[in-house]
């Protein structure tokens, strides 16, 4: 299968940050369709189209905007998620950059379905020249008389990955530390400033024009019925030719890893692909005859996720992948909860000692145990997503973790890709001379 | 009062609600005007938005782009996940630490440039990733390591 361009349709041949330009080609048709729609109808109509939710949950976009509470006498928000931290995931920077307007006008959309005026997206600090990109399209776009009485407004974070995670999202952009809420209330009820609240991915409402476009009796055509449309897949990693690729979801992975992106870099053998980012359990590689969709990712043990696939070749240590993948978690737990604020620097400490050969076999129960004392004890998914994949590495790639213990160091003897890796949690910063900080 | 104090009201007049929600950008801004975020800096930000320089200092804390100590007039960040470090971060972390006679987290002394590694920063397909004052680099080699440098205003 070609690669499938809807959701970036036309950024190759345009330059679509410009408002003309993406006029030119249909833009903003799908407002004018909307709005000329009741939000009763416009909602049943991205109910029938099953936009799974691009962020990592896969709920359905419809669903949620019917769930929002709209004869409340407060006002409703939309929110878009555009926190994209999760390693490995790099396609929703690609999306504000090259085609801010199918965002913004995925946005007026859905504000017209929830009865909202008022529009937030939350974008990661990190992404200045994308900021700068997607804040001149609404610009030209507002100018232009689009908006109607609806306002956007983009928002930086400030470096948290936490802040991802849509509860943490809206305290932060409440102004406060970003630490997730207990649910229920969900944010459809409570949300931001404890009024109705609808939250989605930038691919998912990026997605929004396209359904009005092609209607969504056709859009559900696409992919495949439990999961239509197309993902933009982000690929990491040890490939030849690694890089975002939008494909239908039902997409085989070996076609994406051996055709799309030119299978592995420098001829080496595959070793693992961790498929949704690096928060969900790896795959083998006997085990990657799976197509690229929710349902059936969800059916061999993983998770959709953010659609992003890391690529592991024969050269890394497993114990080192761990290692580096729980330090930043570790790194990014808010401290909230007990469990994963002290369990992932235990997780830690337990694979330092495996690395450096001083573990026992008695060790790796315990990686397991206190990998499975936070599953399911903790208030958000961040404390699963440190878990998730060790547990993967450990029961997976077992023999390796043994060998470490009964070496008495790492069998890769210096020669791991992943050897000496350096993480942010292992610096502190030096003040200049004659300087003093505050804390 | 201050033209800080000016900009301050005007972001807050963007969100619902009063607005705390202007936290993070009048931080930001306040870091840009003082470089870091010093007692200071804390102080005014906390008047501009009616709240206590402890309510500010806890949402600065929080975030790693705040930062609470003085930090050099340029940053060099390096990223240090998977897929970068599959593709040879280490090797790119090292090139910087040894062209900058500093290791990762330090300053070099003349207060021009720091250093740092960092989580991902969304360019993943494109190891390694190193962002120059917020600028990304992509598919950066330990050998393009003096080139970036020596483009920095000021650079050694
Ligand atoms: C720790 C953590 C980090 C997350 N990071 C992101 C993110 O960066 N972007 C995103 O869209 N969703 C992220 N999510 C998922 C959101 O909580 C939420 O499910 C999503 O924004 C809903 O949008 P969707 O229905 O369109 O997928 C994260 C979840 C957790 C637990
Ligand atoms: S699970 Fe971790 S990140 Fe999530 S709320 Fe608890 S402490 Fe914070
Ligand atoms: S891992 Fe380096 S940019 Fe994502």
């Amino acid at each position: 299968m070609a690669e499938h361009k809807v959701l970036l349709a036309g950024a190759d041949e345009h330059d679509l940050t410009q408002l003309a330009e993406y006029r030119a080609i249909g833009g903003y048709a799908g407002v004018a369709k909307a709005r000329a729609m009741t939000p009763d109808a416009l909602i049943a109509e991205l109910e029938k189209a099953v936009l799974r939710g691009r962020g990592g949950a896969g709920f359905p976009m419809g669903r949620k905007a019917s769930l929002i509470d709209r004869k409340s006498a407060k006002p409703k928000y939309l929110v878009v998620n555009a926190d994209e931290s999760e390693p490995g995931a790099f396609k929703d920077r690609e999306v504000m950059g090259k085609v801010p307007h199918r965002l913004i006008e995925g946005c007026l959309i859905a504000a017209h379905a929830i009865e909202s005026r008022d529009v937030f997206i939350y974008i990661r600090g990190e992404y200045l020249t994308e900021y700068e990109i997607l804040s001149g399209a609404v610009e030209e776009a507002r100018a232009a008389g689009i908006f109607g009485d609806v306002e956007i407004t983009v928002h930086r974070g400030a470096g948290a990955y936490i802040c991802g995670e849509e509860t943490a999202l809206l305290e932060s952009l409440e102004g406060k530390r970003g630490q997730p809420r207990p649910r229920p209330p969900f944010p459809p009820i409570q949300g931001l400033y404890y009024a109705p609240t609808q939250i989605n991915n930038v691919c998912t409402i990026a997605t929004v024009p396209v359904i009005l476009e092609m209607g969504a009796e056709e859009f559900a055509k696409t992919g495949v019925p439990s999961s239509p449309g197309t993902a933009i897949f982000s690929v990491s990693g040890n490939v030849a030719r690694p890089g975002n690729y939008e494909l239908e979801l039902g997409t085989p992975m070996r076609e994406l890893i051996f055709e799309h992106a030119g299978g592995i870099a420098d001829g080496r053998e595959l070793k693992a692909v961790i498929p949704g980012g690096s928060s969900v359990p790896a795959l083998t590689p006997d085990e990657i005859d799976v197509r690229l969709d929710y349902d059936s990712l969800g059916a061999i043990g993983t998770f959709f996720g953010a659609a992003s696939l890391i690529v592991v070749d024969d050269r890394c240590c497993m114990v080192q992948l761990a290692l580096r993948s729980t330090k930043f978690y570790m790194h990014e737990s808010c401290g909230k909860c007990t469990p994963c604020r002290v369990g992932t620097r235990w997780m830690v400490q337990i694979l330092e000692s495996i690395e450096n050969g001083t573990a026992t076999h008695a060790d790796l129960e315990l990686l397991d145990s206190v990998g499975d004392n936070i599953l399911g004890k903790v208030l958000c998914a961040l404390g699963e997503f440190a878990v998730y994949p060790v547990h993967s590495y450990l029961h997976k790639w077992r023999e390796e973790f043994v060998a470490h213990v009964e070496h008495g160091g790492c069998p890769f003897a210096g020669s791991s890709s992943l050897e000496g890796i350096f993480a942010p949690s292992d610096q502190h910063a030096h003040t200049p001379a004659g300087e003093e900080a505050l804390v | 009062m201050s033209r800080f104090h000016d900009e301050v009201q005007a972001i807050r007049a963007r969100y619902p609600e009063g607005s705390r929600s202007a936290a993070l950008p009048a931080l930001r801004l306040a870091q840009e005007k003082h470089g870091w975020l010093s007692r200071q800096a804390i102080e005014e930000t906390a008047e501009a938005l009616d709240v206590t320089p402890a309510f500010c200092y806890s949402v600065a804390t929080f975030y790693d782009m705040l930062h609470l100590e003085p930090v050099g007039k340029h940053t060099i960040d390096v990223c240090t996940n998977l897929p970068c470090a599959l593709c040879g971060a280490q090797r790119v972390i090292e090139a910087f630490e040894s062209e900058l006679g500093i290791h990762a987290g330090e300053t070099t002394e003349d207060g021009e440039i720091t250093l740092r590694a960092v989580e991902c920063l969304g360019g993943c397909g494109y190891a390694t990733v190193v962002a120059v004052d917020d600028r990304y680099h992509h598919s950066v080699r330990a050998e393009t390591v003096p080139e970036i440098v020596g483009g920095i205003d000021g650079g050694t």
